[in-house]
């Protein structure tokens, strides 16, 4: 991870692939847990804005990132416009995807998303934020602009209403 | 199994579309999509700036193209309203409005590509031809190398350029079986050409008009067999008292 902000600082078009390829997996992830089929477009497009961002930092402030933290913090704002919106507007549900090739959740990721469905937002973030994305509690707090104790909180409770539910579940 | 390890079990790997989407939208990939050619299915490749590629739809074109322009190349759809362009570009041999993406060229070589874009469908012209058009005679050889760099092959019509003895060469787009497929279905009929730089002949004049040409200007073809006066040379046509064509300018 230094390697690649030094890298960005001195070279960033040369560099930012492998940003992209070495955050991808744990952003793609997350977002799909917490905005389902949007996280192919919401991934998509936190990355654009993560590279107009650092076409205007200079190469100290570059190599000074947390990179998976920041990146999510572009990513959060993003899912908080999308939900805003579908809010106002609501879409019908896709029934396949986008691109004509079906591709039916497991469905072992649809019953987590169905249990994750049932914590309370903050809960929800946090949780796979911590658990899913790898944040570590101070990069959760910065990023979600709340306390590091109550991002702990947040998360123990969470995880305790998962147990419930899968215990109920069997 | 405990629930924090079923949570990061969850972490699958991204879909292509999101590296090749970010990487597309910030301008470090081009993107591209398949087109019908009379050499076959080509790739046609497009960013920003405009048509940056054309080649041969194989399974190694997105590796060549990352070879040669040091970017990824991703399947996508073509910016509003260029699909049409580019077939017509492609059926005329010429770019009109499409905008092409030049900069992987020296600004020689962009010169002398501009100029080829101007060779009317049908017709070739030698590349001692080329170099006297982009002001540097003497440079016949960059000139060549120019036409073998041309990243939009059937855009920017380089198959209309020949030896300057006559015969078809080289083909940048596949070899010189494709160069012959292209200009025969031009109308620019190779067998004849081949005819011609066989027999020595570079240029043809009429007796009618006292004007010579090359073989394929379209003044040139219009000349009946019976009026037809056959040169090795531009010297040769001058000293017999033609003038040069002012539409294909053979000398």
């Amino acid at each position: 991870m230094d390697e690649l902000r030094q890298r960005l600082a001195r070279d960033l078009d040369g560099a930012f692939p492998d940003l992209v390829a070495h955050l991808q997996g744990r952003l793609y992830s997350g977002l799909r847990r917490l905005h389902g089929d949007a996280a192919e477009d919401l991934a998509q497009e936190t990355f654009i804005r993560a590279y107009r961002a650092l076409r205007g930092y200079d190469p100290d402030r570059i190599r000074r990132l947390r990179l998976d933290g920041w990146i999510w913090t572009i990513a959060l704002n993003l899912g908080r416009n999308h939900a805003r919106d579908r809010a106002r507007r609501p879409t019908p549900v896709p029934l396949d995807d986008r691109h004509g090739v079906s591709d039916p959740e497991p469905a072992d990721l649809a019953a987590w998303d169905r249990r994750l469905a049932a914590l309370p937002s903050p809960q929800r973030t946090a949780v796979v934020l911590r658990h899913v994305a790898g944040l570590s509690y101070p990069q959760i707090a910065e990023v979600t602009g709340r306390p590091e104790g109550t991002v702990k909180a947040d998360v123990h409770r969470g995880l305790a209403r998962l147990r419930r539910i899968l215990q109920e579940e069997t | 199994m405990s629930i924090e390890r079923q949570l990061e079990a969850l972490c699958e790997p991204a879909p292509p579309t999101v590296a090749a989407g970010a990487l597309l939208g910030v301008g470090l990939a081009d993107g591209y999509r398949i087109f019908d050619s009379p050499v076959g299915e080509v790739v046609v490749a497009f960013n920003a700036a405009g048509v940056s590629a054309v080649d041969l739809a194989d399974d190694d074109v997105e590796e060549r193209f990352r070879d040669r322009f040091g970017r990824p190349l991703v399947p996508a759809r073509a910016p509003r309203g260029w699909e049409e362009r580019i077939g017509r570009a492609i059926e005329r041999g010429t770019p009109g409005d499409l905008p092409v993406d030049l900069r992987s060229v020296t600004p020689f070589q962009r010169t002398v590509l501009q100029v080829t874009a101007t060779i009317p469908k049908g017709e070739v012209r030698p590349y001692g031809w080329l170099a006297r058009a982009v002001g540097s005679p003497r440079a016949v050889r960059a000139v060549g190398t120019a036409l073998a760099r041309n990243p939009v092959p059937l855009i920017i019509p380089c198959h209309r350029v020949v030896r300057t003895d006559g015969r078809l060469g080289a083909y940048s787009l596949g070899g010189s079986h494709r160069k012959r497929r292209l200009l025969a279905h031009e109308g620019a009929d190779p067998d004849r050409l081949e005819r011609f730089a066989a027999r020595g002949v570079r240029y043809v004049g009429s007796d009618t008009t006292g004007v010579f040409c090359l073989p394929t200007c379209r003044h040139a073809r219009r000349i009946e067999d019976r009026h037809r006066i056959e040169f090795g040379t531009d010297e040769e046509a001058v000293a017999a008292g033609f003038r040069p064509c002012r539409t294909c300018r053979p000398a």
